[in-house]
Order: structure tokens, then C-alpha cells, then sequence
């Protein structure tokens, strides 16, 4: 993976650039020990690692817009991060930038139940927001499988998804507010407890922009009520295309699931061995389908998906009876990565979205590419909103399989984009997928997006070597090249 | 070299977009861009030598109800779109509004990518999101005279920046979009209204509050002081001679009564409750949705005003004239005041402010107060700052709607 090129300058003005973190971030705040920042290595994309120059830890906002001055001023690389769970080295350091570590930003603000927000500092985890309003009987939608450790500020910044994010939105559709910083020390309010933008939607492009554009310095979220309830099913189906005919038909029908999901057999034996949820283990396709709302619609649904399933082949069906069960199902599935990682020394989570009508012609590709490549493959599966997350087994130990499991996950990815779908649907481009951008976007493509990073950062100074494949000069990419001049498509009527 | 005459260039595909943005840039002549110009009257009024009219590049180009998802060519009438989804039971549940006849012209004449480019959503954005929410993909020429394109036809989607968010909202004024994507939802099978009568604002603040912190998956929340729901057509909302107070409730038959059940009885402490059933819900709403209260009362200017729900009735009181409702639980304040002088801008203003923040839009006034006062929330120096950037990163040579939403943008 090529990264931009140190600056060796900066690498020599170490100790002053120290100093000066250290007149802002007093004590502990700032880490240059070769041991400490060993923890900072490396991000959830493990095959990556680079040790930082510094890390920073600051506590307010004030010390974060300062931080930032500093650097700007010295050309210094700043990396923001949260808890290091990105799978696609959003966080990955580098040897002549600092990391801007959140952890301290870590107090819920205000709940104001009335408006159904909650304000929190960036370094909130995920999860710690539902347990804050949950004894209101409220909770924060969105629930990345990593939730008890990945923090709020992460979220915003990979535009994080979770498995009820097909009824209830992703974290851009649960958002009110952000203040941010940008590389200049500018602090910037965005939105607030009120619905949208009163001009360009600043928040809208912040999400999702892995950490390129400002650091997140506070995040007021939605909140929703719980649900009054929610039961899950348990569908075995002898094919993957039954499977994924009967996600087809369940949506057809109106019905849109709190959650829904998909496993194939090895995904399926996999999590099963682990943590005995009951799967039937000789079926080629699990479904797992939630349904959550006011008990008498919930009941109603059941029914209405059980017969769909049923209509599309499924040979096993379970409904949740109590609370209990409902949880023993969803066992199996949120625990799929790591039971992969029972059964290989390492596994490779790819994240690509496809148009669910794809999916039995993507899964037979894919078992191609496995042969071809000699690496199994599980897939856990959104299915209600078509993100795969194949794994794919390898061992690091073995010289190239990690070039191999890479060169795989190319493929998927490709692939995925050539059926009308896209490269990363949760994970983030990353360091990972950023070579991989020009099978999707064109370079007047990138160049557009590259112009916001040019308001946001001109000297391209936050999170470089991130998403963009290459980064142009934003000089460069303001030239204009002036063409034309005759009145065009003079064939047509005009007014 | 430039051109005296004003034209209207009508490009009828996305590469005569592409050149007629290019031919402005190269005559350095700003271009009014428009779709079917449903709300030219919106915003501050644009100076341009020539009028970019999107009306002929219409067409759905692909509709997969199983997969949620429509693309269409951004001059594509709403109506036409609205009508492919009712055939499949499907719906943009963004809810958006048709604000041609609030402005003076005719209802049905919006354009898809004229509903994105203002991002305008109705009741059901505190449920199911705002138009931004829902808006997946596009095509856009910049105005740098390129095609670019962004986002795509699936709803998971992080590849990038998310530009389909930047475009939403912004007027125009960052680049034409030529093919937009959006994700559609399923219509309710059911719609009732719970409607609460005889509130006070602070009460109906409090009925709205205590629906949308309930379980019953409320979708619209909204309140009509008496004088407000003297003007509805729906007979049981005029009959209640006194203000009314309603939440939406859609979903399957059998939820939808159980909730509604469930509602009446929870308010009943607060007024006298009454329901309305599918055909008055769904006129009710939609006259809402198209703030029909204010349409034609000529000589009134309309603020269209966003703040934290619990400071609504707040807001309004501060203002302390014209004539108010609410949507959005209390968070959207629709008020009409004389459009004279500034139209009460200073008041508003200083009322959103009071509030915590927020904006206020004149989305109704004469052109000349228009053109002398803000439409749009003013923003801080620092945002005004990033929107001149971001607006300098696609349209350096300000071609496309210039001062539509601010000066110098
Ligand atoms: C086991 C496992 C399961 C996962 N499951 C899911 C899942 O279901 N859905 C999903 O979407 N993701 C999932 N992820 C991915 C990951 O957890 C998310 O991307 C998460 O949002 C990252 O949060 P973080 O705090 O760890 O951020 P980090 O990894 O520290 O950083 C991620 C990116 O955000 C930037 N960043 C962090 N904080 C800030 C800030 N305050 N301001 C600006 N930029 C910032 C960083 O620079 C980096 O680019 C999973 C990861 C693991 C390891």
C-alpha cells in the first residue's frame, strides 16, 4: 500500500512539534513512547501498520482547534481516531503525522427526551448512547455490530450502518447536529436539534467523510422510542436464489423488516459450532427476518412473512416466542465474524451492496473466484439492503495468502460494482479500497468530490492517503479549461 | 464576445446540458437554471442573462419496486413519477410538497430534480427523513460545464463523498443535475388521524410531544390554531370549530386501529379526541403538506421556520403576530405576516435566535423584498466562508443560479 510520501522535514521538527503539542495538551495528552504508541498502531484492518510520530489526546474543543493550528502551521499530517475499529484503515497512521485520538471526548452532554436528541462528545461509544435514554425506553437506531466498543465520532465519520438500518436508516439519516473543527482550527456548529440545513447541507457531507474533512467534536442524535415489541424468524432455505427470492417477495409485499439477513452454509456451520443458536445446518441459505412495532402489527407480519417464505421454498421456520429466543437467533449471526475466526487463523471482511436481484449471480461468482483462488469464502449478508460482507479465509502465515485473500476481495468488489452495486456499503473506503475507486468513479468524478476536500482542507493536511486513489493539488484542480462559445444544440427550439 | 439576446436553452439530453453549461461559462453568462418553474418565486430573485430549462429531459429511466429503487431524468414531472408508484402500491416517503400554488401557480407542475434541489419534504420527515434521506445517486453537470456523477442505486452506500447530500438543498447553485436516483418506499395500507380539539398551542405542544415519545410510530404531528382549521376542507377539521391538533398514524389495518385506539386514549386527558379515516386522512395531510392555509391570502408573505420542537409555540408567541401552524411536532412553524416592510424578518429572526438556533426561509414574498432582504437563515462567518468554498469547488465562475440562496453564491 503506498502511502504519501513522509516529510522528513516534519519527522526532523519531532521534538518542537512536541513542545508545541505539549504547551496545548498538558501531561499524558501527548504520547511519543515507542511502547504507547504501539496501541496506535494499527486500526480493525489489521494487515496494515505504520507507528505514528505522535499521538495527541486532547479534551476540549478549544485544545482540538489549537492542535490543529499547530499543525497547519508546520505542514504536520493529522489522523483522527476514535476506538480503532475502521475495517478499512480509515485510522491507519502515519510516520510523519499525529494521531488525534477522541477517547477523551467521552461525556453524554444532554438528553433532552422532549426533542428526542441526545448531544454527545465523539468518543460516546455507540452503545453507551442506547444505554443512556434506554431507561426512558428510548435508544440511538443505528447498531454497527461493533457498538460496544466503536465510538459515536467513528460513526459519523464511516457513515456506520448495523443490521435495523434497513428500516431505520443509516447514521446520516440519524443525525441532527455536529461541531466540528477544521484543519485551520475553524469550530463550525452544524444543524442542531432542528430538522436540516438552513444552506448547503455541510452535515450531509460530513458523514460518511472519514475523517478527511474536520475533526467531530460533538454529535447531537436522533432518538427513537423503542419498539413495543419485535420477534424474529428463522428460515432455512435449500438455495440462496429461494433465499433471496423470498427477500424479493417479503418487500414486494410492503413489508419492510426491522431486520433481515442472510447466511450461507459455511457461514451458517460456522456460527453455529460456535455459539449453538439451533441453524439448521442443512440448508443452503439462512434467514433471519425481525419484525418490531406495536405487538398486533408485529403478529400480523409474522404471519405474512412465514406464508411468503413458505410460498419461496423455505423448508425450516422458527418464530421467537419470547424474548429469550429471539435473542438465541440473532446469536449466531452477530457473532459470525469472529466464529469465522475459529475456523482460520485470519479472516478478510469485504463490504460491497449490490442490487439485491444480484445475489444469486454474485454468490456463484464468487464460488468461482474461491476456486480460483484456493480461499473458502462465508457470507453474512444484509439482505434487506444488499450489503455482502463476504470473509475470507486465509493464513497470514503462509507466504501470499494475504495477497491472494487481497486480490479476492478486489474481485468481489469489482464485481459487485460491475452488477449496478458499489464498493463499500458501511466499512468506508478507507486505505483499503481506495486504489480499487476508479473501477466506480470516473477522474472527473473524483476530482468533483476532491474539490470539496479543497474547501474543507487545501493543504490536504487531515487523514491524507485516505479514500482518494491519488490527491491532486487543489490549485491544480481549480484550473479551468475554457472551451466553446457557439450558441450549442442550435437545432433545437429555444424560447 | 457576449451575447445580447437572452436565450432559454431547453436541452433535451445530458451532453446539450453539458454544453450549454459550457457555452455560459465560455460567455461568462450566468444561466437561471429551472425545471418546469413550479418555484421560480423561491429564493432571492436570480440575475442571469439566460434561462437553462430543464423541462425536456424527462423520462424514468428504471423502476425496481422489489429492489426500493426509481431513476428519472431530473426535469421529469412529479406527477408522472407519483403516478408509475401509486400503480405499485409504492411512494417517495419523503411526503414533498407542491408549493406551486402557495406561490401562485398551478399545483402539479414540480419536477423531481426541482423537489431534490430544494430538498423539500412533507409531514412524514420526522419518521421517514427528508428528501436528502432518500436521494441515492445523480448525474450533475458542474459548473465547470462536467459530468460527474456520485452516490448510486443502492441504499448502502459509503463510496466516497456523499455529494447527493451537497446537491440536495442547494438551489441549483452548485451544478445541473441531468438523472437523479431515489429509494421508494411502500404505501401504508392504511392511514387514520388521531385529532385532539380545543388545544392551546403550549397543550397541543405537549399532546405532539407525548405521541412522538410514544411506541405507535407516529408519522406526522401536527397543530392548526382555530383559525387555521377553519380554512381545512375536511369537513370534521372545520366542524371542530376550535383548533385541532393531529397525529398520523399508517401502517397495516390491524395496527393502525389498535394504535389509534391506543393514542386517543393516552391524549384523552388533554381534549376531546376524535379520528379521521383513510379519505379525510389522506386530504387532510396533503392539504398540510401543501400549507394550503396560506394559499392565495395575497398581500401576506410566507416564513416557513425550522427550531427544536419544544421551542415552536415559543417562537411564535416572540414573534407575537400573523398567523401561524405547525408540522413536525412542533419543530416546523408555517406563519404568515404582512409582507410590508421586511416582512417581520427582525422579529423572526431574533426569535429563532432566542430559540437555540434553527432558520427561517421567506419562502413567499414580492420579488422586491426578496431581493432586498435574506431568504435564507444567514450564517455565521465560518459557514458563510465553507458554502463560498465548496460553492467556489463547483461553480468557480458563479453560472449557475447566482444569488439564489446568498449573495456571491
Ligand atoms: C467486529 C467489527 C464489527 C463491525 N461491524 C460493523 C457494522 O455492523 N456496521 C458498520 O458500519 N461498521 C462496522 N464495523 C466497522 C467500524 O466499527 C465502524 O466503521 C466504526 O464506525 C468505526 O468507529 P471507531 O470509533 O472505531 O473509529 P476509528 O476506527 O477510530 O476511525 C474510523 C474513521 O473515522 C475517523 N474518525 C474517528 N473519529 C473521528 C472524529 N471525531 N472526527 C473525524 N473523524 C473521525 C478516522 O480518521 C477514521 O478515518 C465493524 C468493525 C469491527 C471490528
Amino acid at each position: 500500500m503506498q502511502m504519501p510520501e513522509p516529510d522528513q522535514g516534519v519527522i526532523d521538527a519531532k521534538a518542537d512539534i512536541v513542545t508545541a503539542l505539549r504547551a496545548i495538551v498538558p501531561g499524558e495528552g501527548v504520547i511519543v513512547d515507542a511502547e504507547e504508541l504501539k496501541a496506535y498502531e494499527t486500526d480493525g484492518l489489521t494487515a496494515y501498520r505504520q507507528l505514528p510520530l505522535i499521538v495527541v489526546l486532547p479534551e476540549t474543543t478549544q485544545q482540538v482547534s489549537e492542535v490543529l493550528k499547530v499543525c497547519q502551521a508546520r505542514g504536520v499530517k493529522v489522523v483522527p481516531r476514535g476506538a480503532g475499529t475502521s475495517l478499512s484503515g480509515g485510522a491507519l497512521p502515519l510516520a510523519d503525522g499525529i494521531i488525534l485520538g477522541l477517547g477523551k471526548f467521552n461525556r453524554v452532554l444532554e438528553i433532552d427526551f422532549d426533542n428526542r436528541c441526545a448531544v454527545v462528545q465523539p468518543g460516546v461509544t455507540n452503545l453507551a448512547i442506547t444505554k443512556a435514554v434506554e431507561d426512558q425506553g428510548f435508544y440511538y437506531a443505528p447498531d454497527p455490530s461493533s457498538q460496544i466498543a466503536c465510538t459515536i465520532g467513528g460513526n459519523v465519520a464511516e457513515n456506520s450502518g448495523g443490521v435495523h438500518c434497513l428500516k431505520y436508516g443509516l447514521t446520516t439519516n440519524n443525525l441532527l447536529g455536529l461541531e466540528m473543527v477544521l484543519m485551520d482550527g475553524t469550530i463550525l456548529r452544524l444543524g442542531g436539534k432542528h430538522l436540516d440545513a438552513e444552506g448547503y447541507d455541510l452535515l450531509g457531507i460530513m458523514t460518511g467523510s472519514e475523517g478527511l474533512l474536520g475533526v467531530v467534536t460533538e454529535v447531537t442524535v436522533r432518538l427513537l422510542k423503542k419498539p413495543e415489541t419485535a420477534r424474529a424468524l428463522l428460515l432455512g432455505f435449500p438455495t440462496n436464489e429461494q433465499a433471496g427470492d423470498a427477500v424479493a417477495a417479503i418487500i414486494a409485499a410492503g413489508i419492510i423488516p426491522g431486520g433481515m439477513e442472510m447466511m450461507d452454509k459455511p457461514a451458517i456451520h460456522a456460527a453455529e459450532d460456535f455459539v449453538h443458536a439451533g441453524y439448521p445446518r442443512d440448508v443452503e441459505a439462512l434467514l433471519i427476518v425481525e419484525l418490531d412495532g406495536p405487538q398486533a402489527e408485529v403478529d400480523y407480519l409474522i404471519g405474512e412473512v412465514s406464508r411468503i417464505c413458505e410460498e419461496n421454498g423455505a423448508v425450516t421456520s422458527r418464530i421467537s416466542e419470547n424474548e429469550e429466543e429471539r435473542m438465541t437467533f440473532w446469536a449466531g449471526r452477530k457473532a459470525a465474524f469472529p466464529a469465522v475466526g475459529r475456523i482460520s487463523p485470519d479472516y478478510y471482511c469485504m463490504d460491497g451492496t449490490i442490487p439485491r436481484a444480484q445475489l444469486p449471480v454474485v454468490l456463484r461468482r464468487m464460488r468461482e473466484f474461491s476456486e480460483h483462488y484456493g480461499l473458502r469464502v462465508a457470507n453474512v449478508f444484509h439482505a434487506g439492503d444488499g450489503n455482502l460482507h463476504p470473509l475470507i479465509l486465509y493464513d497470514a502465515n503462509k507466504p501470499g495468502e494475504l495477497e491472494k485473500a487481497e486480490d479476492f476481495g478486489a474481485d468481489i468488489l469489482k464485481l459487485c460494482v460491475e452488477v449496478g452495486g458499489v464498493l463499500t456499503g458501511e466499512h468506508g473506503v478507507g486505505v483499503e479500497k481506495r486504489d480499487l475507486m476508479g473501477a466506480m468513479f470516473n477522474e472527473t468524478d473524483l476530482k468533483q468530490q476532491q474539490r470539496v476536500k479543497c474547501a474543507f482542507d487545501p493543504e490536504a493536511l487531515l487523514n491524507p492517503g485516505k479514500v482518494f486513489p491519488q490527491l491532486h493539488r487543489c490549485a491544480e484542480l481549480g484550473r479551468m479549461h475554457i472551451s466553446g462559445g457557439k450558441l450549442p444544440f442550435p437545432d433545437l427550439p429555444r424560447f | 464576445m457576449e451575447s445580447q439576446k437572452a436565450e432559454t436553452l431547453a436541452p433535451e439530453t445530458r451532453d446539450q446540458v453539458t454544453e450549454a453549461v459550457a457555452w455560459a461559462v465560455s460567455q461568462e453568462a450566468p444561466l437561471e437554471v429551472a425545471g418546469r418553474g413550479s418555484k421560480r418565486a423561491l429564493g432571492r430573485p436570480v440575475q442571469a442573462a439566460h434561462s437553462l430549462d430543464l423541462s425536456r429531459l424527462t423520462g424514468i429511466t428504471l423502476y425496481e419496486p422489489e429492489e426500493l429503487v426509481l431513476s428519472a431524468r431530473a426535469g421529469t414531472p412529479l406527477a408522472e413519477i407519483e403516478a408509475v408508484l401509486e400503480e405499485k402500491r409504492q411512494m417517495l416517503a419523503f411526503e414533498p410538497a407542491d408549493l406551486g400554488p402557495l406561490l401562485g401557480g398551478a399545483a402539479g407542475a414540480a419536477t423531481l430534480g426541482g423537489v431534490l434541489a430544494c430538498n423539500l419534504s412533507g409531514p412524514r420527515r420526522i419518521k421517514a427523513g427528508a428528501a436528502r434521506d432518500h436521494f441515492l445517486g445523480l448525474q450533475a453537470v458542474s459548473g465547470r460545464g462536467e459530468l460527474f456523477k456520485s452516490g448510486g442505486r443502492v441504499v448502502k452506500n459509503v463510496t466516497g463523498y456523499d455529494l447527493c447530500k451537497l446537491l440536495c438543498g442547494s438551489y441549483g447553485t452548485l451544478a445541473v443535475m441531468t438523472d437523479v436516483t431515489v429509494k421508494v418506499l411502500p404505501r401504508p395500507e392504511k392511514t387514520w388521524t388521531v385529532l385532539v380539539t380545543g388545544l392551546d398551542d403550549a397543550t397541543a405542544l405537549a399532546a405532539m410531544t407525548r405521541a412522538l415519545g410514544s411506541p405507535h410510530e407516529v408519522s406526522g404531528a401536527a397543530h392548526l390554531p382555530a383559525a387555521q382549521a377553519a380554512k381545512s376542507a375536511v369537513t370534521y377539521v372545520t366542524g371542530a370549530g376550535t383548533a385541532v391538533t393531529a397525529l398520523r398514524l399508517e401502517g397495516p389495518d390491524p395496527s393502525v386501529e389498535y394504535r389509534c385506539a391506543a393514542l386517543r386514549k393516552e391524549l384523552a386527558d388533554l381534549g376531546a379526541t376524535e379520528e379521521l379515516h383513510s379519505h379525510n386522512s389522506l386530504a387532510f395531510w396533503q392539504e398540510l403538506r401543501d400549507v394550503r392555509p396560506f394559499v392565495g391570502q395575497e398581500g401576506l408573505a410566507v416564513w416557513r421556520i425550522s427550531v427544536a420542537p419544544s421551542a415552536g409555540p415559543g417562537v411564535v408567541a416572540a414573534i407575537g403576530e400573523g398567523e401561524a401552524f405547525y408540522d413536525w411536532g412542533g419543530g416546523l412553524i408555517w406563519l404568515a405576516l404582512p409582507a410590508v416592510g421586511d416582512a417581520g424578518a427582525g422579529e423572526v429572526r431574533a426569535a429563532v435566535a432566542a430559540a437555540g438556533g434553527g432558520h427561517a426561509t421567506l419562502v413567499r414574498a414580492p420579488e422586491a423584498l426578496r431581493a432586498a432582504e435574506a431568504v435564507f437563515q444567514p450564517q455565521d462567518a465560518a459557514k458563510a466562508m465553507l458554502s463560498e468554498k465548496v460553492k467556489d469547488g463547483f461553480d468557480p465562475k458563479r453560472v449557475l443560479n447566482p444569488g439564489r440562496m446568498y449573495a456571491g453564491i
